[in-house]
């Protein structure tokens, strides 16, 4: 059965925010769930304490409870938050940095979308040591991703392709939220917190063009796949993938269920992701091989 | 301190004769096609091409480091595996690759030829590095250009295998490798097609005020008025607006160089084993110029001297340098 999963928030959200969403997410449609900060360790203090009560809370609703970790690491503290993450025995683990490769030897762990799995090679090899599940890079065509689903299945794992949301373009060292505010990444203050679905970033002729959370670069338009669902499944695609927003999301997993099961055509689907007033255009370019920002065929 | 290796950027025939002739210890070079990341038109080697150079470079004690640096999209990697044959065919002396794949297959079908980490890699942990050289006898490491000096001291002492850094050229600050903007405008992508910026794609648009646009698909990156030479439109060098900024603003980077020439010693000092320089795009005059300054630069700190640095600033991006994150993190 296909499967959708909630990745993890890529924003800035207050604690009481995220535990809100956690909450509402529990009665929701997905089947996985994944928690964890991925964007900024700066950031990770903020909700650490609320992990297991969330995890518990989602886990009681039915849940499948996955932790995604840093995609990019660099400092000491960095390393100790991988190695502990690594460590951990209650709970899948989604990795996002080869820097946990080193750690996890071959106990079995989730490839996350900001590894870079591109090809059928790299999946056998990821795959002979421990890895289970692959999320592939939002930038891979439809073709490629037909051959990794098909040598996935041969290999005995799973995966996930990102349907819905913002899509991630760009990973820094410097922080650009910071930057916009005339501030470095060390003394940020949080100004992130003032996006919840990242800062936008405008053409000099006004033309909405990206999205800055942080030291990550996103698109301004949201991927929807609403159309490419049934061909997803039927080329053995296992899992699909949502990124939260601050739209309604449990909607949004209501809407990608009702298509997947065959109850909703992905036409009505579609009608009903427009009528939530996302404000920014849904693309599906990548898909298609063409310019992600491109939207084919709706 | 172990006398570090001079690596020079060989976009073309011409150019890797002249890396050679300029001092070169070795040189990086890439097939014509998607192998590679700057595969751009008018750019890089043909078999016979790279036979040939390989022969003078070797013939001058130089050696010569191919770039296989891209990540082959499923159902295409037998390209790759053929540019890796080819390679070995040639003598070429290490190989560049950054996909997990592709360094499997390099370090199983040519176990006797060097295998080099890839900037592309993103590989900025001792971890991470670690685990490249336990599974595929990685042999050097080029980092990422967002570590302090005292910080690549640290990492030499963590890994098994040398360090190359950048000293010049590009100031690259999207982590290589993670990178889908040029993808996202036009359709090709700098990790699978080896492309950042596509040169077909991009356009020069004058207003009546004088205003030069340029523009990289369907956006407009940057404009410049009369009096500002305008820049080539990649997506992280561009002006943006934002509610947060009054005004346009470089929302990434500005187009600077880097150009670590004061910080050679220290960079020798900490273990770097290889050194360096950006610009397989470049002229051939910048090859020579930046190569020449370089080699006696090096040569003067291992013979104990100050080392003489001509001015390079005529050869980086809008005339200005920098020392990016090797000097301090308030580049963050």
């Amino acid at each position: 059965m296909s499967k959708l999963t909630m990745a993890p928030i890529l924003f800035h959200w207050s604690a009481e925010d995220k535990l809100a969403f956690y909450h509402r997410i529990a009665d929701a449609p997905v089947d996985d769930v994944y928690l964890g900060e991925v964007v900024c360790s700066k950031r990770a203090p903020f909700f650490e304490k609320h992990y297991d009560e969330v995890a518990d809370a989602l886990t009681k609703a039915g849940k499948q409870v996955v932790f995604s970790t840093l995609a990019e690491v660099m400092l000491k503290r960095e390393r100790h938050m991988i190695a502990g993450f690594c460590a951990l025995e209650d709970f899948p683990l989604e990795i996002n940095d080869s820097a946990a490769l080193w750690h996890l030897n071959d106990k079995s762990y989730r490839v996350g979308p900001l590894m870079n799995v591109y090809n059928e090679d790299t999946m056998a090899y990821l795959a002979a040591r421990g890895a289970v599940h692959f999320s592939l890079p939002p930038e891979l065509p439809r073709d490629s991703v037909a051959i990794l689903a098909a040598k996935a299945k041969e290999l005995g794992a799973t995966t996930e392709v990102q349907v819905f949301g913002r899509l991630s373009l760009a990973l820094s060292a410097r922080c650009y939220h910071a930057r916009a505010h005339g501030r470095i990444k060390d003394n940020c203050q949080f100004v992130c917190e003032q996006d919840p679905d990242g800062m936008p970033l405008n053409t000099l002729d006004n033309q909405e063009f990206l999205s800055v959370n942080g030291i990550q670069t996103l698109s301004h338009s949201y991927l929807n796949l609403i159309g490419e669902l049934q061909d997803l499944q039927d080329m053995g695609v296992t899992h699909f993938r949502l990124s939260p927003h601050t739209v309604d999301m449990v909607a949004v997993a209501e809407i990608f269920r009702a298509v997947l099961d065959g109850e909703t055509n992905a036409q009505d689907g579609r009608a009903q992701l427009d009528a939530l007033d996302i404000p920014a255009p849904f693309v599906n370019g990548f898909w298609h091989g063409q310019a992600g920002h491109r939207m084919v065929g709706a | 301190m172990i006398r570090p290796e001079l690596v020079c950027p060989a976009g073309t025939p011409s150019a890797m004769r002249t890396a050679v002739n300029a001092g070169a210890d070795a040189v990086y070079c890439g097939f014509q096609n998607a192998t590679n990341a700057r595969n751009f038109p008018g750019l890089n080697f043909t078999v016979p091409e790279l036979e040939r150079a390989v022969a003078h470079a070797h013939a001058g004690g130089t050696k010569v480091l191919l770039a296989l640096n891209t990540f082959p999209p499923a159902g295409k990697v037998d390209l790759w595996k053929e540019a890796a044959d080819t390679g070995a065919r040639l003598g070429v002396d290490a190989f560049i690759v950054a996909d997990i794949g592709v360094a499997d297959y390099i370090a199983h079908t040519h176990p006797d030829i060097r295998l080099h980490l890839s900037v592309q890699a993103a590989a900025s942990t001792p971890e991470s590095i670690r685990y490249y050289c336990r599974e595929f006898n990685v042999k050097r490491v080029v980092l990422p250009r967002i570590l302090t000096v005292p910080e690549i001291k640290l990492m030499a002492d963590e890994i098994p295998c040398e360090i190359e850094t950048f000293i010049f050229g590009n100031h690259g600050l999207m982590v290589e490798g993670r990178c889908s903007l040029t993808n996202y405008i036009t359709g090709l992508s700098t990790n699978m097609d080896g492309v950042c910026s596509p040169a077909a794609q991009v356009e020069y648009i004058k207003d009546d005020a004088g205003n030069l646009s340029t523009r990289l698909g369907e956006y407009t990156i940057d404009c410049f008025s009369c009096n500002e030479s305008a820049g080539y439109p990649t997506i992280c060098k561009g002006r943006y607006l934002t509610p947060a900024h009054d005004g346009p603003y470089y929302a990434f980077e500005e187009p600077i160089s880097l150009n670590l020439s004061t910080l050679l010693p220290d960079l020798m000092k900490a273990g770097v084993t290889a050194l360096k320089i950006e610009g397989r795009q470049r002229s051939k005059a910048y090859v020579k110029s930046v190569v020449s300054a370089y080699r006696k630069a090096v040569d003067s700190i291992m013979a104990g001297q100050d080392p003489q640095i001509s001015d390079l600033l005529a050869l980086t991006e809008g005339q200005k340098e920098t020392q990016g994150a090797f000097k301090s993190k308030t580049w963050r």
